[in-house]
């Protein structure tokens, strides 16, 4: 049980947060042919416009009202129309995800409202598909901008049922920001081997992994459909990944009656289980033979590697369900959560693994991570450069990751997905073995120096298995 | 202190810029920036100008005051090396809340400039004003005051919200900041004849030294780069230099421009991208160091250098030119770079696609500069499928661009080579040269494409994304052919002024309208080459196009 504790510091000191209206664009790009467009300077959407190319490598479509010194201080009406109908004529895209941003949340432009004259101005956009959430920069983090953004669709994009009539092969998947287009198609696989109709909402599975489009489109190449979010009252369950979706996953069922079950975590050998008995009993049909096999290969996998991370002190740096995901896996293989940042406040936080969470920047990481003497650093890429100060290994999770490639595809969840990270962490303390803390003559010389500083509770036994 | 709208009143009024003299007096209040719209518009914000422009001087701490997005969002982004400190690497903001927001963050960033100074001690910290402390009313002018009165450190305030305009103005806004703050405000230990400044240089990939071993063979000392791998104490007392080179941006003039007036310092524009240009660079800097008192032996060392490296140079594009003449190049890029790599590329025997130009006089280097500059402009603007045809079309071997349009280029399995910012390779000088021409010949005769241009088993000629992609683009192009009226608007419907947002309908009709003869009339009637004025050329071949039908009705008389 971890106490959460928000940092006094005046100046954030490389930082591990991103604002809240990119991650409410980020939940956007997972809609098929959108078209995301945040209401503030140009400056607002460039910034992470750049972020999201840089860690997926693909052209990403992200559109800007431009606001200028002057339409922010008299208002933004014109700024909206503007945008809204230059992209209604040039990309055409299927529907306009709109987020504020610091500069007229400042100002209070009321969106909601413009939206609404805009509409009545222009007839042909009357029933044009415009969502729009209130995502603030100086309030919040990512986390948060993607998981009102996915309540706002909930709340706009899907109809009310006209029947109570459900389909029991269908089901609504809203998965966290903290998932990747990899993990989205393992679990889209999971789910069809178990005769499941899954509808993302969003799907970066489908827009952002990386693939040739069949055809050249200005906005997102793929993702769900306006039509299959629509209908998403007619599945007989909801299945919310990670504590941030619980917002949209009762907006779903207040909308439409669907229930819904939350995991909070599928990086593990537990919450796996958990998950598979859970699709095993909604689906009527036993776990596939190709699970039971890779249930098995995570057990070895942890039996092999627990040599390795067990005992050994993390430093990790992630937003709250990511977090409380990755760690608490390690935390079950025997390793122990030294230093554990975060960006924003969640329910999963003090249920974390470890004695202490803060809310804070890159910096805390980096000297806790030294006066605890910690093996291994994770977090986003931005901690290449504390973690080659430590000269400790680093692994990137998280977002963004913009120096190394393959980014969308790697994996945190499922059985298969869990024994990979395990073996890829495991690899890396061998490796930092090898390289740099071979034994020498010298080696024991002060043969009692680390007992002296280490008190008995730190030294942690690894379970047995 | 002049207030921002002031600054930015007297950055645009810049004597030194040639295309800003051109301009009619109420064209340059307006000022050089492309008109912003709305659900249209691409590339950063002033700050990020101002910051991309400064971030690389090595040893500052530069602090952002704002809500997260404008760091938090942007921080290490950037390519530029360092051959010292790495503390510009480490993000600084304010990452201001609500609270501060509603009453106001001037006490957050002063306790943010003091736990900076306690923890890192750096020279000097640079405080980023962002839009919503500008809005809220936050002064970090005096806040910066107090601070350095304080601490003794010198805070230097950099005003240049993102709201009042795109990145090239923040670029001038940093350069007013360093005028105002940093330039002139130390002595230098130590002065020589051979003393240099180099502005507008950012290191990107630690191209600087490339050319930097030269300078040193030279005995010519960087005094300053402003700002790549810069140190705050070199720029602060760069006001001692003998003479100055801008590299050709004219991103950081007014810093050029306004040390000549205050200190005397003689600058010219040059650029060390391509052979010829880095010959005439190295003369010019040589020439201008005599003339302020260097010994006149630099310009015979300075002439034995040149032949040396030329010959090297040339040397070793030589075994290239089997294997790439004949290649076609399609070159898409604005500004500095587009003329030296042309002039590189013939050498190296290949040839150039989408431009008609083909030999080095003077006029063809400024034609070629303005044809690839609209390009640029163009390819901003194209949807992903044009772009795709333009490629097919243009039957090239490579694409040579900034980093947008790689994605297009390289779904389309078309080799590409990033030629602008965000490159990872290091272009200038002479040894660069010769690494681009290596490259395109890496990226020409890498075997993947062949099997990348391969059809899945399963596909045909027909329903593979490529042809539906030429379909579509021909559909679209026989539908316009079948109906005048559309193909007419199409026609009309073209962008001449990218800047300005101008298109051929407008300006032909003000042309009729009102008899318009000459640019300068278009320009006051449809605001058309008012912007960045690259396509003066255009609207003058519009003119011609326009006259030529009422001079023959004359003759005919």
């Amino acid at each position: 049980m971890a106490k959460v504790t928000i940092g006094k510091k005046a100046c954030a000191v490389n930082p591990l947060k991103m604002s809240q209206p990119i991650g409410g664009s980020f939940a956007f790009l997972g809609l098929r042919g959108a078209m995301p467009l945040l209401h503030g300077s140009q400056g607002c959407t460039s910034f992470g416009l750049t972020l999201f190319v840089r860690h997926f490598k693909e052209a990403v479509p992200m559109q800007t009202t431009a606001m200028s010194e002057v339409a922010t201080v008299l208002g933004g009406y014109e700024n909206v129309e503007q945008a809204i109908l230059n992209i209604y004529k040039k990309q055409k895209p299927e529907i306009i995800g709109i987020c504020s941003t610091g500069v007229t949340e400042t100002k209070g432009d009321d969106v909601d409202g413009y939206i609404k004259l805009i509409r009545e101005k222009h007839p042909e956009l009357a029933n044009y598909p415009l969502v729009y959430v209130s995502t603030p920069d100086f309030k919040d983090a990512f986390q948060d901008g993607w998981d009102k953004t996915v309540a706002k669709m909930v709340e706009v994009l899907v109809d009310k049922p006209t029947s109570t009539r459900r389909d029991p092969a269908r089901v609504n998947v809203l998965p966290g920001c903290h998932l990747t287009p990899g993990d989205i198609e393992e679990l889209r696989t999971i789910f069809e081997d178990f005769g499941l109709e899954p509808s993302f909402l969003p799907d970066i599975g489908g827009s952002l992994d990386g693939h040739i489009p069949d055809e050249f489109t200005p906005t997102t190449i793929g993702g769900i459909g306006l039509e299959e979010i629509a209908v998403m009252g007619s599945a007989s369950w909801t299945i919310a990944i990670g504590a941030q979706m619980k917002r949209a996953a009762e907006a779903m069922q207040a909308r439409t009656g669907v229930p819904y079950r939350l995991f909070e975590r599928l990086c593990g050998l537990l919450p796996n289980d958990e998950f598979m008995s859970f699709l095993s009993e909604i689906s009527g049909r036993p776990v596939p033979a190709k699970y039971r096999r890779q249930r098995g290969q995570l057990a070895d996998a942890m039996l092999d590697a627990h040599f390795h991370i067990g005992g050994r002190k993390l430093a990790i740096g992630a937003e709250p369900d990511l977090l409380f995901d990755v760690a608490s896996m390690l935390h079950d293989m025997g390793a122990e959560i030294s230093v554990a940042i975060t960006t924003t406040q969640s329910p999963v936080l003090e249920r974390m693994p470890c004695d202490e969470v803060l809310i804070g920047d890159l910096e805390d990481l980096e000297t806790r991570a030294k006066e605890r003497d910690c093996a291994l650093m994770m977090t986003h890429s931005h901690g290449r450069q504390a973690a080659a100060r430590l000269k400790i290994p680093f692994y990137r999770i998280g977002f963004p990751m913009f120096d190394r490639l393959g980014a969308g595809h790697l994996l945190t969840v499922g059985y298969r997905g869990t024994r990979d990270l395990v073996f890829a962490l495991a690899n890396l303390i061998i490796a930092d073995r090898e390289d740099n803390h071979q034994p020498t003559p010298d080696t024991w010389i002060d043969p009692w120096k680390d007992f002296q500083q280490a008190s008995p509770e730190a030294a942690v036994v690894a379970p047995l298995h | 202190m002049s207030s921002l709208s002031a600054t930015i009143q007297n950055v645009f009024n810049e004597p030194g810029c040639g295309k800003n003299a051109n301009k009619s007096e109420a064209e340059r209040k307006k000022g050089c920036t492309k008109q912003l719209q709305p659900g249209g518009a691409a590339g950063g914000c002033a700050f990020d100008g101002a910051k991309v422009a400064l971030q690389p001087l090595t040893d500052v701490a530069h602090l952002v005051h704002g809500p997260i997005a404008c760091e938090g969002n942007s921080w290490d982004n950037r390519g530029a090396a360092s051959s010292g400190s790495q503390i510009w690497r480490t993000g600084f903001t304010t990452d201001i809340n609500e609270t501060d927001v509603v009453f106001g963050g001037e006490k957050r960033l002063y306790k943010a400039i003091k736990e900076i100074i306690e923890k890192y001690d750096p020279p000097a910290v640079f405080v980023y004003q962002t839009c919503v402390p500008a809005m809220t009313g936050d002064d970090i002018n005096a806040v910066c005051k107090a601070a350095s009165a304080k601490f003794g450190k010198p805070c230097i305030p950099v005003n240049s919200p993102g709201f009042v305009g795109p990145k090239n103005l923040g670029n001038k806004l940093a350069g007013e900041a360093l005028l105002d703050h940093v330039i002139g405000t130390v002595e230098p230990e130590v002065t020589t004849p051979y003393d240099l400044n180099i502005i507008g240089e950012y290191n990107l990939s630690g191209e600087l030294w490339q050319v930097k071993p030269l300078f040193d063979e030279l005995g010519i000392r960087i005094s300053a780069c402003i700002s790549g791998d810069g140190r705050y104490k070199d720029v602060a007392s760069s006001h001692r230099a003998r003479a100055a080179m801008m590299v050709c941006s004219k991103a950081m003039i007014n810093v050029a421009r306004k040390m000549e007036e205050r200190y005397g310092i003689p600058f010219f524009e040059g650029s060390f991208y391509g052979i010829q240009d880095s010959s005439d660079s190295l003369r010019e800097i040589a020439r201008l160091l005599v003339e302020r008192g260097a010994p006149a032996d630099l310009l015979d060392r300075t002439e034995a250098v040149i032949a040396r490296e030329e010959a090297k140079a040339w040397a070793a594009i030589e075994p290239f030119k089997k294997r790439l003449t004949g290649k076609k190049v399609l070159l898409i890029t604005g500004g500095v770079k587009s003329w030296s790599v042309v002039a590189a590329l013939q050498e190296a025997g290949m040839e150039l696609v989408g431009t008609s130009v083909k030999k080095s006089t003077k006029e063809d280097k400024e034609r070629i500069k303005e044809l690839m500059g609209q390009d640029a402009h163009m390819i901003d603007d194209m949807a992903p499928r044009e772009m795709y045809k333009m490629l097919k079309d243009a039957k090239a071997d490579i694409m040579l661009s900034g980093g947008k349009s790689q994605f297009v280029a390289l779904k389309a399995a078309m080799p590409w080579l990033d030629i602008n910012q965000e490159r990872s390779h290091a272009f200038m000088g002479y040894i660069g040269m010769v690494k681009l021409v290596a490259e395109i010949d890496k990226a020409i005769y890498n075997p993947m494409w062949e099997q990348l241009r391969k059809r899945a088993p399963w596909e045909t000629a027909s329903n593979n994304w490529q042809a539906k992609a030429i379909a579509q683009a021909n559909a679209e192009a026989a539908a316009l052919a079948a109906d005048p009226v559309a193909a007419e608007a199409a026609r009309r419907a073209k962008k001449i002024c990218h800047c300005k947002s101008v298109d051929l309908g407008t300006i032909e009709d003000a042309i009729k309208a009102h008899g318009l003869t000459d640019v300068a009339g278009v320009r006051e009637h449809t605001n058309a080459s008012g912007g960045c004025g690259a396509c003066a050329g255009r609207v003058e071949d519009i003119l011609a196009g326009q006259k030529a039908p009422a001079e023959l009705l004359q003759a005919a008389e």
